[in-house]
């Protein structure tokens, strides 16, 4: 059995370098949809893909969150990239993939992968 | 529908922490001999009056004001109905909620517990300022993952700096595997 005992060494070795997520708003959210809708769509592999990649390649300026429903259920998983002093980009019809290639390019690069926008989709 | 009782059990833990719960209790209980799942969900939340615990039943009550609908408790009560299983759901206003759903394992209908891992994980990360105490039990072997012991352990450090969170990962895949031999239930 792993024990937590692992831990205290961990939290030693970790003394005082911890760097601490800036929670200030120049920060970009990106939400994961996890209700009913989209838990049953698939956004849990999606979350923990981002909740991982984000830790993975050190992005502290980036919080992942969750939210309810916004009333899109047909177009879940539904990932909207929140920046500071720019429009909220809708993603929608996500897979743990597609989210990788828009940490890639639209969080990281700032271009925004538009075929996989809301506003691709013919409403 | 969902196509495990992992993403069930996400689900209705999503109800506990929309009803502010701040501390959730996550049992699954594996009987191989009465061929039982047997899942709990026990939070501290606002809770729910008479009328709301009779009422959330049906898919369409719900105490969200988006739309007209509420599936997370029909589809689980459902899923375990359908197996020749059970559930049940207690509540009281301001003592929190209890739901309990057992499944019958060898029915045709049974989904499979799937990732339950990924599921205690995501409430994790996403809610640090929540406490979780999951615990997954097999004919009796057991592992407790307790997110206070960790915190008491840890301290300030978030549960979402790599090294934290990889632990957390680890102790949940190692102590799960240790507990079933690695058998999908």
């Amino acid at each position: 059995m792993k024990s937590l005992e692992e831990l205290k060494a961990i939290r030693e070795r970790m003394q005082g370098q911890v760097g601490l997520r800036s929670e200030d708003s120049n920060n970009t959210r990106v939400v994961v949809g996890m209700a009913t809708c989209g838990i049953a769509s698939g956004a849990r592999p999606v979350l923990t893909t981002l909740v991982d990649e984000v830790q993975k390649r050190k992005l502290n300026n980036i919080s992942v969150t969750q939210t309810g429903c916004i009333g899109l259920c047909q177009y879940e998983p539904i990932v909207e990239v929140m920046e500071p002093g720019k429009d909220k980009v809708t993603y929608i019809k996500m897979t743990p993939e597609k989210a990788i290639e828009v940490l890639e390019q639209h969080l990281i690069r700032g271009q925004i992968v538009e075929k996989y926008t809301l506003n691709a989709e013919n409403l | 529908m969902f196509s495990e009782i992992s993403l069930h059990i996400l689900d209705i833990v999503e109800n506990s922490i929309k009803a502010g719960a701040d501390f959730i209790e996550i049992n699954i209980q594996v009987h191989t001999d009465t061929k039982r799942i047997r899942v709990e969900i026990k939070d501290n939340g606002c809770g729910m009056s008479e009328e709301q615990v009779k009422a959330c039943e049906n898919p369409f009550f719900t105490s969200r004001t988006t739309r007209k609908v509420g599936l997370g408790i029909p589809f689980l009560k459902q899923s375990a109905e359908c197996t020749g299983g059970s559930f049940s759901i207690r509540s009281a206003v301001g003592q929190g909620t209890d739901i309990t759903a057992e499944y019958c394992m060898d029915h045709i209908d049974c989904i499979p517990i799937g990732d339950i891992n990924a599921t205690v994980y995501s409430l994790v990360m996403m809610n640090q300022g929540l406490d979780f105490c999951y615990q997954y039990q097999v004919d009796g072997r057991q592992f407790v993952f307790d997110t206070k012991e960790i915190r008491e352990t840890i301290g300030d450090i978030p549960f979402d700096t790599p090294e934290i969170s990889s632990f957390i990962k680890d102790f949940l895949n190692e102590n799960k595997k240790e507990v079933d031999d690695g058998s999908i239930f």
